[in-house]
C-alpha cells in the first residue's frame, strides 16, 4: 500500500498496520510523539488498536522538551 | 485601523497553558495588542534562573509565574483581564481552565507535558485551534524556525532542539518562538474580522 507520511510518499509491503508497526518500521524512537491519521487524533493509548491503510495521511509529531 | 482592531480583539478570549519562556512572553504580546481575556495557568514560581528568558523581574523572584505575569500585564495595560489559575495543568483539569478560551497556546516545559496537554485539548476540542512551541534551546539558526500546520494543530520552533545541558533555553530563541506562537494566535483570531470596520474608518 501508499500512505502520506508527513507529506512524503511511503511504500508499506502491507495492506494495512497498525500505529505501532509504523513507528517501529520506521524506526521513529521518539518517545513523546502526536499523530493524526487523515487529521484524526490518534492516542497514545490506540496505537497498537488504529490501523493505517492505503491512501491514509499520517502525521508523526516529534516534540521535544524546552518552553 | 487601530481602533477596529482593538475592538475586535477585546472580545476575545486565549487560553495558555504554562507561562516559562513561551507562555509568559506570549502573553504580553497578546496583552499588548488588546486580546480582551487572558487564561494563564501555572503551579510554578518565578526563580533567578527564568530571568534569562521569562518576563519576569527581579524583584519577583519566589512568587507565583500567574501572579508575578498578572501583575506585569496589569502595568502594560489594566483593562486586559487576566484569569489566573495557580495549578499545573492535567489531563483532569485542561476541561475546566480552557473551555472558554478559543485559541489555546501550549507552552509546557517537557515534551511529555506537551504531549499530554496536545492530546487531552485535541481530544476534548476537535474544533479549537492549538498553537504549540516545539524546539526552542539554544541561539542561532533563525532560519530553521518556522510553523507547521497539522489541520487545527500550529507547532512553532525548530523541532528538533531540545532543552539540554548544552543547548540551554535563551531569551532570542524563546521570545522569537513564543512571539511566532503570538503572531499564529492572532491570525486566527482575526479570521472574522470585518474588514469593513476599516474601510469605512
Amino acid at each position: 500500500m501508499e500512505i502520506l507520511l508527513n507529506n512524503n510518499i511511503e511504500f508499506i509491503d502491507a495492506e494495512a498496520i497498525s500505529v505501532q508497526e509504523l513507528l517501529l518500521y520506521k524506526n521513529f524512537t521518539f518517545r513523546m510523539l502526536v499523530i493524526k491519521i487523515n487529521g484524526q487524533l490518534v492516542k497514545k493509548d490506540q496505537y497498537t488498536s488504529a490501523m493505517i491503510h492505503h491512501g491514509d495521511q499520517v502525521q508523526v509529531i516529534h516534540l521535544v522538551s524546552g518552553g | 485601523m487601530n481602533d477596529a482592531l482593538r475592538a475586535h480583539l477585546v472580545k476575545k478570549v486565549v487560553g495558555i497553558a504554562g507561562v516559562g519562556g513561551l507562555g509568559s512572553n506570549c502573553a504580553v504580546s497578546l496583552a499588548r495588542i488588546g486580546v480582551g481575556k487572558i487564561i494563564i495557568s501555572d503551579f510554578d514560581v518565578v526563580t533567578r534562573g527564568n530571568l534569562n528568558r521569562q518576563y519576569f523581574f527581579e524583584e519577583q523572584i519566589g512568587i507565583l509565574k500567574v501572579k508575578a505575569l498578572k501583575m506585569n500585564i496589569f502595568r502594560i495595560d489594566p483593562h486586559i483581564r487576566v484569569i489566573a489559575h495557580a495549578e499545573k495543568v492535567t489531563p483532569e483539569n485542561v476541561a475546566k481552565l480552557f473551555d472558554e478560551a478559543e485559541v489555546l497556546i501550549e507552552a509546557m516545559d517537557l515534551a511529555r507535558e506537551k504531549q499530554v496537554f496536545i492530546e487531552t485539548a485535541l481530544g476534548l476540542w476537535p474544533d479549537k485551534p492549538i498553537v504549540a512551541g516545539n524546539g526552542v534551546a539554544g541561539w542561532g539558526f533563525n532560519e530553521a524556525l518556522t510553523t507547521m500546520k497539522y489541520g487545527n494543530l500550529y507547532i512553532c520552533g525548530d523541532a528538533v532542539s531540545e532543552v539540554s545541558e548544552e543547548l540551554p533555553p535563551l531569551a532570542p530563541r524563546v521570545s522569537i518562538v513564543a512571539n511566532m506562537q503570538a503572531n499564529q494566535a492572532l491570525d486566527l483570531l482575526m479570521a472574522d474580522f470585518d474588514l469593513s470596520m476599516y474601510t469605512m474608518e
